[in-house]
């Protein structure tokens, strides 16, 4: 894997008596979009700012773009964008500015910054804003002007952290949109978020983090083939009417009772539903669907994603 | 052939990171272009209350003291208004400095967060703490200049030596500016102790370093405090430059205490600007 972008070997982050990262290895290819899947404070914002070489790590190796970020963290950035979990444009300057003041940081010449300026406008969709403050702008407009910003030195790795969070489902497919035709580019990817449609939709590869360590490792799908059936019944019931676990067993292959209703995985929800009828079973309500990442991370961690 | 026009297409060379002098000047250039599109918001803290001090001190109380005996006395021979001028300029630059290194540090961590976009790029803590407190003195050098002329207009300019009042009360300002970006620097909380550093540091500063009278006038055992403020010793300086009044030994004097302060506080602001963009 010497060609890697990243490589990251027993990597770990302490803060105090608080160890956020506890030792992980990860490998990034070049082209691929690689994903940090995992609920809040499971490590994913704490490596991804390692890699983005604005953190030092505590202990492990860390390679980016062949390079160690303790020793070459401004070189390293020089290649980098990224797209930090709040957004930190300068409210009080336009769109444009934004752009062009943050393409000189990298000290690009002026003539340059400005053409790019222009084409990430077109980019981002936000040519007609182009002279508007950045204040007033809606959220998910802010969030493609991150993402504008973050392209501006054409960088060879994209650092995504939590992309679309709190953003409107609108918003969100524009983005996604995007990225994917960054990534048709051939510009890597790493992103991490704890939506799993999210993860499904862009990631080639991704890894589950819970605690500061990874959990599970691979694509999507094989992620669900191996930890999860091919389909899941949902179902609710009246809370007096509710069976224990064990009495569901025998119609699915492994049954996850939450709060507000019974998860059984099963490779065929209909025949499950069936059974379960002709049992004498009456749920309020039932719903057969596929499996996802969200119940890759519930068999893994035993919680859900978002809570 | 629709991919093909969106698609971002200027590129250059893979980027390098700039030196470390060109970083400081993108950090000072970035301000800059903030300031020619936002400056009008300041022109009124930086311009205006400097003058409210010149006319209501320099030409309201100049007048009643002009027909006191003893005030030449006091101001070595020289109109109140000139002797008061080079220290007005020097109070200038301390309160702006005091102004732009509280709140304005803070929000680039806390609230705007421009310094964490900063550091994402090639730029380090270090150039970005150097880079605000250069551009810093280069805003007060330039609101010290437009102050500088209605101080002439009103009369309070007797020699071109105020042209080296100017440059003591940049170093002064700077002087300030470097400890007080350190210490907003370290701060967790939304800025309540910038109060305190206001009430119980800034404005007793500017009553006890001899702006207004001279040190001499206060208690034998107050004037020690006049001694550490920097604001004495840049008001010494910028008087000196001004009525030609300096012995060489006490300019070295001022001149190595405002630089002392400016270089620790510059070292103290790049280690806080460091630790808190790179935890």
């Amino acid at each position: 894997m010497g060609d890697g972008l990243v490589q990251a070997r027993d990597l770990r982050k302490r803060f105090g008596g608080f160890e956020a990262v506890r030792g992980i290895d990860v490998d990034v290819a070049q082209g691929e979009v690689f994903g940090f899947l995992g609920p809040n404070g499971a490590g994913k914002s704490s490596t991804m700012r390692m890699i983005a070489c604005v953190s030092p790590r505590t202990s492990g190796s860390l390679q980016v773009l062949g390079m160690d970020p303790d020793r070459e963290g401004p070189r390293i950035r020089a290649r980098l964008g990224v797209v930090p979990q709040l957004d930190n444009l300068d409210t009080e300057l336009s769109v444009r500015e934004n752009l062009e003041i943050y393409g000189r940081y990298f000290g690009l010449p002026r003539r340059h910054v400005r053409a790019k300026a222009a084409e990430l406008l077109e980019f981002a969709r936000l040519t007609e804003r182009a002279e508007d403050r950045v204040e007033p702008l809606s959220g998910g407009m802010k969030r493609r002007l991150t993402i504008a910003r973050s392209l501006v030195n054409d960088p060879e790795l994209l650092l995504l952290d939590e992309p679309t969070t709190g953003l409107d489902p609108q918003a969100r497919h524009l983005l996604w949109e995007r990225l994917y035709q960054l990534k048709r580019e051939g510009v890597t990817q790493i992103i991490t978020t704890h939506y799993m449609d999210e993860a499904e939709q862009l990631c080639d590869r991704l890894v589950v983090m819970d605690g500061g360590v990874i959990v599970a490792e691979g694509s999507p799908a094989e992620l669900i083939e191996r930890w999860s059936t091919r389909e899941v019944l949902e179902l609710r019931f009246l809370p007096e009417e509710r069976p224990a676990a064990g009495d569901l067993e025998r119609y699915a292959e492994r049954v996850e009772l939450l709060p507000d209703r019974a998860l059984l995985y099963t490779a065929d929800g209909e025949r499950s539903q069936v059974a379960l009828h002709a049992a004498g079973l009456r749920p309020l309500s039932a719903l057969v669907r596929r499996s996802t990442l969200e119940d890759v991370f519930l068999r893994l961690t035993g919680r859900t994603l978002v809570d | 052939m629709a991919i093909e026009e969106r698609v971002p297409a200027t590129r250059l060379a893979p980027a390098t990171a700039p030196g470390w002098v060109h970083g400081v000047l993108l950090v000072v250039e970035s301000f800059w272009r903030w300031y020619r599109r936002n400056w009008r918001a300041t022109a009124v803290s930086s311009v205006l209350q400097p003058l409210l001090f010149l006319l209501a001190f320099g030409l309201g109380f100049g007048s009643l003291i002009a027909s006191r005996p003893g005030a030449e006395a006091a101001t070595g021979g020289v109109p109140y208004l000139v002797w008061l001028a080079p220290a007005l300029l020097a109070m200038s630059t301390v309160q702006s400095a005091a102004f732009e290194m509280t709140y304005p540090v803070l929000s680039g961590f806390k609230w705007q967060r421009v310094y964490l976009g900063m550091a994402a790029t090639p730029l380090t803590g270090a150039q970005i703490a150097v880079g605000h407190l250069v551009w810093v003195a280069a805003k007060m050098t330039l609101t010290g200049a437009v102050y500088l002329v209605l101080i002439a207009v009103f009369g309070g300019a007797a020699s071109i030596g105020v042209l080296g009042s100017l440059a003591a009360a940049v170093l002064t300002g700077a002087a300030v500016a470097a400890p007080v970006m350190a210490f907003s620097a370290s701060r967790e909380d939304e800025g309540a102790a910038f109060n305190a550093l206001f009430r119980f540091v800034v404005l007793p500063m500017t009553l006890f370093s001899g702006t207004f009278f001279p040190v001499a006038a206060l208690p034998a055992w107050v004037q020690p405090l006049a001694w550490v403020s920097p604001l004495w010793h840049g008001t010494e300086l910028a008087r000196a430059a001004a009525l030609g009044t300096g012995t060489a030994g006490a300019v070295l004097g001022h001149l190595a205490y405002l630089a002392a302060l400016l270089a620790v506080g510059t070292g103290l602001s790049v280690r806080a600007f460091t630790r808190r963009l790179a935890p």
